[in-house]
């Protein structure tokens, strides 16, 4: 008997191999560069991660599955990848200066972001419940590190503890549920998982529906639904600001990437009649979520609760389970990363030796010493409450459009009533950034890469609220693999 | 689909004029206050007569939509730019220019912080009030729709006075808790008009083509009308929604106030007309009773209110919600002579109460006050002051020779063909609007001049008087020789009622039937079936 050798196409993974690779080299230089010019290791990720980005444009449209089924490359994970590597440059950009100011300019930085980059690349395209779990730890460890990495700050201790705790708890919890599936089924491909379902018309099998019970509630944690929610504003609060930032981004986007896969998949979502218990969790995470951000007085806080209500916005595409609805999630998800990215990036602007800049307090005036900042925090507000022209509306669009659609006209309802409570939350920071005296002493630390983060996200906020069509044609593009 | 007799974007340039203005104004220096005014009044002066070479080109025998852009803008969506104008846009277009020029005349004295943010949002402002009057594709008219609220909340939160943040923040939720109800209906109707049983069977936003749809009454038009009906109820606003309006009225700067009064209450009345009534026609037939019922509250409520205020400026908001009880009794009566009056009523609403804010401003500036009981014996000494506020004051009472008095008057002919009982009542709200005018200025202009501080105060000056003369003139205007400005809107209202006959004749029928329905089964469920929109939809 000759061992089959499994068929691998390495191209599938070219873009994570090559962000590997530089993650692995940037660990290797890492001890030969003085403390002090640490940023090029900054530049040299980038360098990394804008690589990786072009050999990722040039496998747009290809479809392959390799590793025995263990990995896929489609539209779908291209569209993510490419999504995952811009948060990633975002976030180096943001950090090169802050890391500086927070004493905290160590090489590590830099490689474990792009190991989490790559985790989180790994995941849309997983195909099986082994390697999404093997993506999702990648990412994870490297998160849980990242979090504390002000070892100094007991906040920040705090936060990487807690988030470690309940990372790994919940991260259990999916794999007990990967296991019931494995069980009922057989099997841990998705795609066979889904034949079979389809074929046996199982449905709600007792280990089918604790794998159910399991998974949402693991995935719960991973993208801060209520009531799996109270880790985030502590750890949001405590991790370094554009740590926060890609928790917030990143890897809410990365779990949303894989639930679709997983949910659709394996509990056959469009047939099967899982939607009430997802339902609840939506509307009770954009309830709570954008209530408690009424009274923060904390701006990481508040963004915290905000993106709490940001995930139980994105559920009612995974509600709906139509096409549109899976469209509309990747839709809201690009407008989410770039209007939250936007907004920490403030806060990190903030930032300087002698003041933390997380109050909204210390926003007072903002405006008023620098009109453009202000202009600019307002289109982020725009788009976080959904008004138009921003690409936040247009995802919101697209949500209401698969809610109406499908019928789920009190999820919709909802949705707008909280799209109004959170107009409130803000633009009580608007106001304190138009209406209020400046704060004296106030010290904005720009610098050019902070800049052209702001930069950036603020072009691509307005922009894609503008002219969306080109997210649009490729969220279509991506999601049909699901028809 | 219509046509453009210039061949040329006209619309887009005005309605852009305005936004690149203030583009400009950002790039200029904030310590260079003359020019920045001189720049935004010379914007919106060219803007003002761009629009105004609309008149020329405009063709009044036909109801066919004008100077049409069409540009596909995002295919995947169905969504257009498109741009078009019939006679109510025209109007309401060159209503919004002039009066917008006004504002920036009127605030060279009143505004002395921030000036250039001032003046960046009021031409901002502009263009979206611009833009909600010229889109024809829903998607672009809620883009403007929405984004005129921001310039608003920062001229009343930074620029006003009293509790302004609150006003400020009490008029965005309030306007868009209203605008998403909206969104929703716009949305439904989105999708309803992909299904082949309604109508084209195309996914689309175009206005034109959704105002083709058949729906039934049951359930789909009577919630979306609801839906509609929030959205434009709360801006015009009507009665148990108009809380919002005496805050943001009593606390907005005086052109905040002008422009709030003159244009953006019109979005709500002109939203009715132009979606509500050809889209919904027979749930507008159906909600007659109610919307004239509450249109009747709020003639009767504000003019009641505004009888017991002690402010001036909250005496002319109280006025505002009643008068525009009026204008949607005229709308809603359903008929030729009540829409037209209606919409005449928009027009001189926003003449009329833009020039009673601006007198009101005129005062505030001068004593710093807006107490009623601060004044009197003011004609003395105020000659000139005093003669334009009893022209504007009569204007507003609907005085013959005047121009409320003409929309008044098709309001109430309207109202009478509709039910005999609503221009009863309508009745008694003209006659407590001279009531509370008329008082008003016996306080404020007759009796002796007991205070002190009013002792030395000046008459209008000579840039008051130039852009209040304007105002002046169109009162004259449409009260004495109304005919151009009926005339021009004429095929566009004859195209609506015509829709609404027909709708008419059909919910008669619908009714009957439903009642055989109802007589026939006494089946409970079945009836709840039809009403209730989430069982009807889901399978």
């Amino acid at each position: 008997m000759t061992p089959i050798m499994p068929d691998i196409q390495l191209i599938a993974i070219f873009p994570e191999s090559i962000l590997a690779i530089f993650a692995c080299a940037l660990f290797v230089m890492d001890p030969f560069i003085a403390r002090d010019k640490k940023e090029q290791l900054g530049y040299f990720s980038l360098a990394g991660l804008c690589v990786s980005g072009v050999s990722t444009l040039f496998l747009w449209g290809k479809s392959i599955s390799t590793f025995s089924g263990m990995i896929a490359l489609d539209n779908y994970a291209l569209f993510f990848k490419t999504l995952f590597l811009m948060i990633s440059a975002l976030i180096i950009l943001m950090s090169i200066r802050y890391i500086k100011i927070e004493r905290i300019n160590l090489g590590e930085y830099y490689g474990l972001i792009l190991f989490a980059t790559i985790g989180m690349m790994f995941m849309p395209s997983a195909t099986d419940l082994l390697s999404f779990y093997l993506s999702l730890e990648l990412m994870s460890m490297s998160l849980y590190v990242l979090a504390a990495f002000m070892r100094k700050d007991p906040k920040s201790i705090e936060g990487g503890i807690k988030y470690f705790l309940t990372g790994v708890f919940s991260s259990g919890l999916i794999l007990y549920g990967v296991a019931f599936l494995f069980g009922a089924t057989g099997t841990t491909n998705l795609g066979e998982i889904a034949a079979f379902l389809q074929e046996n018309g199982v449905t709600s099998s007792l280990s089918l529906i604790m794998a159910f019970v399991l998974l949402i509630t693991g995935f719960g944690f991973k993208i801060s639904a209520v009531p799996f929610h109270m880790w985030a504003p502590d750890v949001y609060e405590g991790s370094p600001t554009p740590v926060t930032a890609f928790l917030s981004a990143g890897s809410k986007a990365a779990a949303f990437s894989v639930m679709l896969r997983v949910f659709i998949n394996a509990f056959a979502l469009s047939s099967g009649n899982w939607w009430p218990v997802l339902w609840v969790i939506a509307v009770l995470t954009m309830t709570l979520g954008n209530l408690v951000a009424l009274v923060q007085t904390n701006m990481k806080r508040l963004l915290a609760y905000s993106s709490i209500a940001h995930a139980g916005y994105l559920m009612i595409g995974l509600i709906t389970a139509s096409q549109i609805g899976y469209a509309a999630i990747l839709i809201y998800l690009v407008g989410y990363v770039f209007m939250t990215l936007g907004a920490f990036t403030l806060i990190i602007l903030l930032c300087s030796a002698n003041m933390k800049g997380d109050q909204i307090s210390d926003f007072k005036g903002l405006a008023r010493t620098n009109p453009m900042l202000g202009l600019v925090f307002i289109i982020f507000a725009l788009s976080l409450i959904g008004i138009p022209p921003s690409a936040g509306f247009v995802g919101k669009l697209y949500l209401f459009n698969s809610a109406i659609q499908g019928g789920f006209y009190w999820l919709a309802i909802i949705g707008i009533l909280n799209s109004v409570v959170s107009l409130y939350y803000y633009f009580r920071v608007v106001q304190v950034m138009y209406m209020d005296e400046p704060n004296a002493g106030t010290v904005l630390s720009f610098s050019p890469t902070l800049k052209v983060a702001l930069g950036i996200t603020a072009f691509l906020t307005l922009f894609l609220g503008l002219y969306p069509e080109p997210i649009i044609k490729a969220a279509i593009d991506s999601v049909q693999i699901f028809l | 689909m219509g046509t453009n007799v210039y061949g040329f974007p006209l619309l887009s340039l005005i309605a852009y004029l305005p936004l690149i203005g203030a583009i400009i104004l950002l790039f200029m220096k904030k310590e260079e206050e003359k020019k920045i005014m001189q720049t935004a009044f010379a914007v919106s002066i060219v803007t003002l007569a761009v629009s105004l070479l609309l008149i020329p080109g405009f063709d009044s025998t036909t109801s066919e939509m004008q100077f049409t852009e069409q540009h596909t803008w995002i295919p995947s969506l169905g969504v257009s730019y498109a741009f078009g104008i019939d006679g109510i846009s025209l109007l309401l277009i060159v209503m919004t220019t002039i009066i917008s020029s006004i504002a920036i005349v009127s605030s060279y004295t009143a505004i002395n912080m921030r000036i250039k943010e001032y003046y960046v949002s009021i031409l901002f402002l502009e263009t979206g009030m611009l833009g909600v009057f010229m889109s024809m594709d829903f998607f672009l008219f809620y883009i403007f729709w929405e984004v005129m609220l921001v310039p608003m909340y920062f001229m009343i939160g930074i620029w006003g006075g009293g509790r302004r943040l609150y006003s400020a923040i009490k008029f965005f939720l309030y306007t868009l808790f209203g605008s998403l109800f909206m969104l929703l209906g716009i949305l439904a109707v989105y999708f309803l008009n992909a299904d082949p049983q309604y109508g084209s069977g195309q996914y689309t936003f175009s206005v034109l083509e959704l105002q083709k749809m058949n729906l039934p009454l049951h359930p789909l038009q009577f919630w979306l009308f609801l839906a509609f009906f929030l959205g434009f109820a709360i801006k015009v606003p009507m009665f148990p929604f108009h809380t919002w309006l005496p805050d943001a009225h009593t606390d907005a700067p005086t052109a905040g106030s002008v422009l709030l009064a003159g244009v953006l209450l019109k979005m709500g009345t002109y939203g009715f007309v132009r979606f509500c009534l050809p889209m919904f026609p027979e749930a507008s037939v159906y909600f007659m009773p109610y919307m004239a019922g509450l249109s009747l509250v709020g003639i009767v409520y504000g003019a009641l209110v505004a009888l017991a205020q002690k402010d001036i400026k909250r005496l002319v908001a109280y006025s505002s919600v009643s008068h525009l009880g009026f204008v949607m009794l005229g709308i809603f009566a359903l008929n030729t002579h009540g829409i037209t009056g209606g919409i005449l009523q928009m027009v001189n609403h926003g003449v009329s109460t833009g020039a009673l804010f601006l007198i009101v401003g005129m005062i505030y500036e001068r004593r710093h006050t807006r107490l009623i009981a601060d004044f009197g014996g003011l004609s003395s000494k105020m000659p000139i002051y005093s003669a334009v506020f009893a022209v504007t004051m009569f204007s507003s009472m609907g005085l013959p020779g005047l121009n409320g008095f003409v929309g008044e008057f098709l309001i109430l002919v309207g109202a009478f063909e509709a039910n005999k009982i609503y221009a009863g009542i309508a009745v008694i709200g003209i006659i407590l609007g001279a009531a509370y005018m008329l008082w008003l200025f016996q306080r404020m202009m007759f009796g002796p001049l007991d205070k002190p501080e009013n002792q030395k105060i000046l008459d209008m000056n000579r840039r008051e008087i130039a852009y209040m003369a304007p105002l002046i003139v169109f009162m004259f205007w449409i009260g004495l020789f109304p005919r151009p400005f009926i005339r021009v809107m004429e095929p566009a209202v004859e195209k609506i009622v015509q829709r609404l006959k027909g709708a008419g004749a059909m919910a008669k029928q619908e009714s009957e039937e439903k009642s055989v329905e109802v007589i026939s089964k006494n089946d409970k469920t079945v009836i709840a079936a039809r009403i209730d929109p989430e069982k009807g939809m889901i399978d």
